[in-house]
C-alpha cells in the first residue's frame, strides 16, 4: 500500500496518482506499440477490432458510468458517425483527416439534440426511449435510401492520410497504429473531462440529481452535454467500424448492437476507463473464443464442427448474468479487489467491499 | 367493411401486446423492477403449451395442456425470483434491466435448442374457425383473444385494488421496510408477483400462438409491448391494455394508409411524442418527489 503525500490541492486531480502508476501506463503503451511485432496479422486485426470497440465503450461509459444515464440506443450514434464519415468522403470529397472529426461532431450534435427531450426522462423511461431510438435507426436508414443506399449498404473507401493508405488487409500494422493513436487520444480526452468541473458535475448527477441541482449544477444542460460528448465519441468509433468492416448497411446497426454495447460496459465495470477496455475485450474476442472452443470440441468429439445458432448471444448473456449476480462491479471491480488483497496483504477482509443494505422506496403514491 | 376487419385484427393484436405489457406493469408495480424478458416469457409459455399439445411432441389434449403450461410458467417465475432476482434487491434498476435482457438471450437460445428455429403453429381447436356477422368475417381466435384479455384485465385490476394480497403487493413496492413492519412477507410477495407475471405471459403466449405460427424470436415483440406500456402509463394495468390496443390499432391502419417504410415506425413515433409531452403515459400515476 502506497500512501501519497499530497502537498497541493492540485494533487487531487493529477492525471496519475503517483509516479509508479505513470510508469506502469507508459509500460502498457510501449507493450501496445510492440504488439505488431509479436502478433500474427489475424490476431492484430482482432486487436484493432478490440480498440475500436473500446472507443465505442468509452463513449457509452461516459454516459452510463459517469453520468448515470442508461442508454440502450447507442448504435444510433455509431450509425450516424459511420454514415457521416463515408458520405463526407464520397459526396463532398473531404479527406479522412477532416471527415473523421466532422463525423464525431455530427454524431455529437445529433446526440445533444436528442438529449433535450430524452433527459427529462428517468431510469426506466430513459432506457425505453433510447431503445425506441435504436429500433428507429434501422428503419430510418432504410427510409433515407437516396443518402444511405438503404439495404444495399455503402462501401467505405480506404483511409488516406497525406498519401499514406490504411487498409485492414493491405497494411494491418499501419491501421492498428492509427487506431491505437486515436484510442490514446480519446482516453486522454476522457480522463481530462473526468478531472474538469464538467466531469465532477457528471458524477454529481449520477449520484443524486437533486443534490447536484442544490449544488448549482444545471442538470438538464449537463445531461445534454454528457449525451453530446458520449454520442460524439461513439460516432468516432462508428466511423472506424465503417472503415474496418469495409461494407455496412442498416443491419450493421441493429438493436442487438446497442444492447451489446451496454452489456459490454457493465461487464467491464461501470464508471472506469479500464472497464471500457475490459468490456470491449469480452465483446470483441468472445465470438473468436467460442469459434475456437467449438472447433476444439468438434475435434475431441470426433465429428466435424457443431453449429448451434444463437450460442454466442446465450454465452454472452450467461456471462453477464453471472457478473451482475456475483460481481456487480464488473471485471474492473474484481481486479481492484485482487489488487487490494495483495497491497494490504494480511489485512484484507471480505467485508471491505460489502454493499450497504438498502430498502426499496418509490415515489409512486398509488 | 374493410375498416371493421382491420379494427378487429388490430384489436386482437393489441390485446396480446396489452397482455405482455401487463406483465411488465405487474412486476413494476410490485417490485419497481422492469422485466425486459417479458416478451421471452411469452415465447416460452407459448412453446411449452405447443410442446404439450402438438402431436409431434407430447400430444396432450389442448384444454389439458393450457392450464399445465400456465402452471409451469408460474412455477418458473417463482423459481426465477427465488434463485436469481432475490439477490438483486437493493441494486439499481439498471442492473435489473440488464440482467433481464441477458436472461432473454438465454431463454431464446434454450427455446431454440428444444423446439428449433423453424416457425411452428400450435394445434389449437380455435384456430381457423370463423364467425360471420352480416358481411363481416371475424376469426374465432381473434374474438377469443379479445375476450380473454378483457376478462384478465378486469380480474387483475380488482385483484390489485380489492384483495388483501394485491394491496400487500402494492405496499411492498412503495416502502419495503414499512411493509416488513406491517407483517407483510415481502420476499414471498415478490416471488408471487413473478409467478403471476409468468402466468400472464403464458396466457399471452398461448393466445398469440393460436393466431399464427411462432418461433423463438417472437419474444422481440416485447419491445412493442414496452412502447404500449409506456404509452398507456407504466404502472397502470388498464393503461397497459389501453396502450396495447392503441399500438395494435395503429399498425394495421398505418400499413394500409401510409407509405410502406413509414408504417412500421409509427408506434415508436407515438412513443416519442408521449414521452416528450406526457412522460408518465396517458393514465399516469400520482408521483411525489422526495430527496
Amino acid at each position: 500500500m502506497r500512501t501519497v503525500f499530497k502537498t497541493s490541492y492540485d494533487a487531487d486531480i493529477d492525471l496519475f496518482k503517483h509516479g509508479a502508476q505513470r510508469n506502469w501506463y507508459i509500460l502498457l503503451l510501449v507493450a501496445a506499440l510492440l504488439l505488431p511485432f509479436v502478433l500474427s496479422e489475424f490476431a492484430l486485426g482482432e486487436m484493432t477490432n478490440l480498440l475500436i470497440w473500446s472507443i465505442a465503450c468509452m463513449g457509452l461509459m461516459l454516459l452510463v458510468g459517469q453520468t448515470g444515464q442508461p442508454s440502450l440506443g447507442h448504435a444510433a450514434f455509431l450509425a450516424v458517425g459511420c454514415y457521416a464519415n463515408v458520405l463526407l468522403q464520397e459526396r463532398l470529397g473531404l479527406p479522412f483527416i477532416l471527415s473523421f472529426p466532422l463525423a464525431g461532431l455530427i454524431a455529437g450534435v445529433a446526440g445533444a439534440l436528442i438529449a433535450r427531450p430524452m433527459t427529462r426522462l428517468h431510469g426506466v423511461y430513459l432506457a425505453i426511449g433510447t431503445l425506441a431510438l435504436a429500433i428507429l435507426t434501422d428503419d430510418l436508414i432504410v427510409l433515407a435510401t437516396p443518402l444511405t443506399n438503404g439495404v444495399m449498404g455503402l462501401f467505405a473507401p480506404d483511409i488516406q492520410i497525406f498519401g499514406y493508405g490504411f487498409n485492414r488487409y493491405g497494411n494491418p500494422i499501419r491501421l492498428y497504429l492509427l487506431i491505437l493513436a486515436i484510442t490514446v487520444a480519446v482516453v486522454l480526452v476522457y480522463r481530462n473531462i473526468q478531472r474538469s468541473p464538467l466531469g465532477r458535475s457528471f458524477a454529481a448527477i449520477r449520484d443524486s440529481e437533486i443534490s447536484a441541482q442544490a449544488m448549482g449544477v444545471n442538470v438538464a444542460r449537463t445531461k445534454a452535454i454528457a449525451f453530446g460528448i458520449s454520442a460524439g465519441i461513439t460516432g468516432l468509433a462508428g466511423a472506424l467500424i465503417g472503415h474496418y468492416a469495409g461494407i455496412f448497411n442498416n443491419e450493421t446497426f441493429n438493436v442487438i448492437l446497442s444492447i451489446q454495447l451496454l452489456l459490454a460496459v457493465v461487464i467491464g465495470g461501470l464508471g472506469t476507463i479500464h472497464g471500457a477496455f475490459f468490456g470491449a475485450a469480452v465483446v470483441a474476442l468472445l465470438p473468436q473464443a467460442i469459434a475456437i472452443s467449438r472447433d476444439l470440441l468438434g475435434k475431441v468429439m470426433g465429428g466435424g464442427t457443431i453449429a448451434i445458432p444463437g450460442l454466442e448471444a446465450a454465452v454472452f448473456g450467461a456471462i453477464l448474468i453471472a457478473f451482475i449476480l456475483f460481481e456487480p462491479q464488473g471485471i474492473y471491480g474484481r481486479w481492484f479487489k485482487i489488487r487490494t488483497f495483495f497491497e494490504l496483504f494480511p489485512f484484507y477482509r471480505r467485508d471491505m467491499f460489502r454493499r450497504q443494505k438498502s430498502y426499496l422506496k418509490t415515489e409512486r403514491m398509488r | 367493411m374493410d375498416v371493421l376487419q382491420l379494427l378487429v385484427s388490430g384489436l386482437a393484436n393489441g390485446c396480446v401486446y396489452g397482455l405482455v405489457a401487463m406483465g411488465f406493469v405487474l412486476i413494476y408495480k410490485a417490485t419497481e423492477a422492469v422485466n425486459f424478458a417479458q416478451g421471452d416469457f411469452m415465447m416460452l409459455g407459448a412453446f411449452i403449451c405447443l410442446g404439450l399439445t402438438n402431436p409431434q411432441f407430447m400430444g396432450l389434449p389442448f384444454w389439458v395442456s393450457v392450464p399445465v403450461a400456465i402452471a409451469i410458467m408460474g412455477v418458473f417465475g417463482y423459481a426465477l425470483d427465488l434463485v436469481v432476482l432475490r439477490r438483486m434487491s437493493g441494486q439499481s434498476q439498471i442492473a435489473v434491466i440488464i440482467l433481464t435482457i441477458a436472461l432473454g438471450f438465454v431463454l431464446r437460445f434454450v427455446a431454440g435448442l428444444i423446439w428449433g428455429h423453424e416457425p411452428i403453429s400450435l394445434a389449437s381447436p380455435i384456430a381457423g374457425k370463423d364467425i360471420r356477422l352480416g358481411g363481416v368475417v371475424l376469426g374465432m381466435d381473434e374474438i377469443m383473444v379479445i375476450g380473454v384479455t378483457l376478462a384478465m384485465t378486469i380480474a387483475l385490476y380488482f385483484y390489485f385494488n380489492r384483495t388483501k394480497l394485491g394491496v400487500a403487493m402494492q405496499a411492498s413496492s412503495q416502502n419495503q421496510l414499512a411493509a416488513y413492519y406491517m407483517g407483510i412477507p415481502v420476499k414471498r410477495i415478490q416471488s408471487l408477483i413473478w409467478a403471476l407475471a409468468g402466468m400472464v405471459a403464458a396466457v399471452a403466449g398461448i393466445l398469440f400462438a393460436s393466431k399464427g405460427s411462432i418461433d423463438p424470436s417472437i419474444g422481440l415483440l416485447g419491445i412493442k409491448s414496452f412502447a404500449a406500456a409506456v404509452i398507456g402509463g407504466f404502472g397502470s394495468l388498464p393503461g397497459a391494455l389501453l396502450g396495447g390496443v392503441i399500438v395494435g390499432l395503429i399498425e394495421p391502419f398505418a400499413s394500409r394508409y401510409i407509405a410502406a417504410g413509414y408504417a412500421q415506425i409509427m408506434p415508436y413515433l407515438l412513443l416519442f411524442v408521449i414521452l416528450i409531452f406526457r412522460p408518465h403515459g396517458i393514465l399516469a400515476q400520482v408521483h411525489q418527489k422526495k430527496v
